[in-house]
């Protein structure tokens, strides 16, 4: 996956709470056998409104999603960090995120970043991972994730490198 | 020291962990289907690696499929490669595959559980949020994406950062007519759909130990929507007596008393601990575009106005707007469309069963469409070998055959926007089963009684 640094991007906010992964990306879109070229089925339904914020010109080129609480929930798709990778988006900033599409975006180098208070009113950010700051401000985030985002890491190839621990687990399974 | 389940569950499966990092969790049992897997086995082979354990993956075809009489031709060309991608991938890499022509086939958390693949203790990961139906049986289950899901396919296992533990107890005896899924519809509207986010849940008390399995399978399937990692139910002798004779399942008796000894010690702690009473909850049915947006049937739909948070107010108007409903109106006033008895929250035996009670011998209203899908085949065939088909037919009702159907509408079978739906499934997104459609969750048997009068009605009274 492509390494997170450290990125300057212009803002495109959401304010809504609990916006699902459905409206990231609806079903018809699922029917797909690549990760590619998701972001024609971003916020599809949501984006036959022409002032939704997606269909905005100012915020074309936007690399940064400011989105209200629980963004992300329901389904496990991962299409939904496929689609906004596909249009542009490289870090989600949210009070909190469904916990599988958390997972999903580190999986795939966009970096979720939890803010109580997400700055919906900003332009542009600069969100720095090794230093966890968004414009200076600090965010948590664990350390594993961290250096996995940062060195855009295969988790796979780190994995096999305890093949003889799981071997070892699986003999001493009945 | 005391354990809870889950710390039981959690702490046999680590395969290795280093202090302050994710533990390396071992997964027991890997279940597949054609619309989170196809990137995964396309990523295993672009990197040359082998599937570790093909005889811990089972695989099954449930969301893409159409739920006509069979055979037939599927239409949908993107829908039909899937398919035949999960039939290739699935004989290159060795996985037991229950496809259309399988006797067994259905949806992946209701063929599971059937075929006893789901024990006790187990961890279970499925490229599907409900993967929480199988905490029913005391395992650790959850969803993943798919790059999850090559994880697992290249090495069994999956890093995890320990959760938080939630214990949910619901005492007291529920009232008739009152289901299993008004049970979790009530906790999701008082706890909220970010209630349990970053926790595992384990539902106990009186009122869950007295539910069956499939109550519990439904109680457990709705826990993601309360933003749970996963949903559990302690094994006891229910459990026991479901697993007999299942085709996977060990021989009878062989692991009862290991099972049992999963229950959380009496001393056990939980980060957080909520109370329910069973038997002040009433049948229910959600009013907006989300589970947590839930009022008993004897109510009406709330006013945004009342609500004090900003954002609430927000999302209760955006949500009303969307549902075509105005504030006040009485549910038993709100006219459907459609009435949809199926998915892995509510298309059991029992749940057929239960609308069943509720239909036989009348009719659904006229100018409803009204339809069941079982979860399976083999759910399909037990129902019609006690003649529940006949009921559901005279009465009107299509009967299908099984997959996830209008769940989620990646089938044909979809609502029309406008179009107002009573269904047992589990969330009620916008758009979820079908752009601009209107979705109503529901128990079966106030599905089955929403369809005979035309509107919304107390089961009680139906
Ligand atoms: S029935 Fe619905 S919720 Fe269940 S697995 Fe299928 S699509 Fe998902």
């Amino acid at each position: 996956m492509q390494p997170f640094t450290r990125l300057e991007g212009r803002v495109i906010p959401l304010d809504r709470a609990n916006v699902d992964t459905d409206q990231i990306i609806p079903k018809q879109f699922l029917k797909t056998l690549s990760r590619q070229g998701l972001s024609r089925g971003l916020f599809f339904d949501w984006r036959r409104d022409p002032a939704f914020v997606f269909n905005q010109p100012g915020y074309q080129g936007a690399s940064i999603l400011v989105a209200g609480e629980n963004f992300g929930c329901g389904s496990s798709r991962e299409h939904a960090a496929w689609a906004l990778l596909d249009f542009g988006i490289r870090c989600v900033i949210a009070p909190s995120f469904g916990d599988i599409f958390y997972n999903n975006c580190c999986k795939n180098g966009l970096l979720p970043i939890r803010l109580a208070q997400p700055p919906f009113g900003a332009e542009r950010l600069t969100v720095d991972l090794a230093r966890q700051t968004v414009d200076g401000a600090p965010f948590a985030i664990d350390p594993y994730r961290k250096h996995c985002l940062l060195e855009g890491l295969d988790d796979i190839a780190i994995t096999l490198r305890h093949e003889a621990a799981i071997a070892a687990y699986e003999a001493r399974q009945p | 020291m005391a354990q809870t389940l889950f710390d039981k569950v959690w702490e046999r499966h680590v395969v290795s962990q280093q202090p302050g990092e994710p533990a390396l969790l071992y997964v027991d049992l890997h279940l597949i289907h054609e619309v989170t897997s196809p990137q995964a086995f396309a990523g295993l082979r672009a990197a040359g690696r082998r599937l570790r354990r093909p005889d811990r993956t089972v695989a099954t075809m449930d969301h893409d499929v159409p739920t006509d009489p069979r055979p037939f031709k599927i239409l949908d060309e993107a829908a039909a490669e899937q398919l035949h991608a999960l039939g290739e991938n699935c004989r290159d890499f060795g996985v037991r595959l229950f496809d259309l022509d399988s006797e067994e086939q259905g949806i992946v958390h209701v063929i599971a559980p059937e075929l006893g693949l789901t024990q006790p203790g187990m961890t279970i990961v499925c490229g599907d949020s409900h993967t929480s139906t199988h905490g029913a049986f005391g395992a650790l289950a959850f969803g993943i994406g798919t790059s999850e899901v090559e994880h697992v396919f290249a090495t069994q296992c999956l890093w995890q950062s320990k959760p938080q533990t939630l214990r949910l107890t619901v005492e007291g005896e529920r009232r008739p007519g009152v289901s299993a899924k008004d049970i979790i519809l009530h906790i999701i509207g008082t706890i909220g759909t970010a209630g349990a986010t970053g926790s595992v849940i384990e539902y106990a008390g009186s009122a869950i130990r007295a539910l069956s399995m499939e109550e519990r399978m439904t109680v457990c399937n709705m826990s993601i929507e309360a933003g749970a990692r996963a949903g559990m139910v302690a094994p006891d002798a229910v459990t026991l007596a479901y697993l007999r004779e299942r085709r996977f399942a060990p021989r009878a008796g062989e692991r009862d008393a290991e099972w049992l000894a999963l229950a959380s010690d009496a001393s056990a702690q939980f980060d957080a601990e909520r109370h329910f009473d069973a038997a002040t909850i009433e049948p229910q049915v959600t009013w907006g575009t989300s589970p947590g947006m839930v009022a008993p049937v004897s109510g009406a739909v709330p006013d945004p106005r009342q609500m004090t948070d900003a954002a609430a107010r927000a999302a209760a108007e955006r949500a009303l707007e969307y549902m075509g409903l105005r504030p006040g109106a009485r549910f038993v006033d709100i006219a459907v469309d459609r009435v949809f008895i199926g998915s892995c929250t509510n298309a059991r035996l029992s749940d057929l069963e239960g609308a069943a009670a509720i239909i036989r011998g009348r009719r659904v209203a006229p100018g409803v469409r009204a339809m069941v899908v079982p979860g399976s085949r083999s759910v399909r065939r037990e129902a019609e070998a006690r003649g529940l088909d006949e009921v559901f037919r005279q009465a009107g009702f299509e009967w299908r055959e099984p997959g996830c159907s209008m769940c989620l509408g990646m089938n044909p079978d979809i609502l029309q926007p406008g179009e107002r739906c009573a269904s047992t499934s589990n969330r009620n997104f916008e758009g979820r089963q079908g752009n601009l459609g209107r979705t109503h969750l529901v128990s079966p048997e106030m599905a089955a009684a929403a369809a005979l009068a035309g509107h919304f009605t107390d089961v009680r009274q139906a």
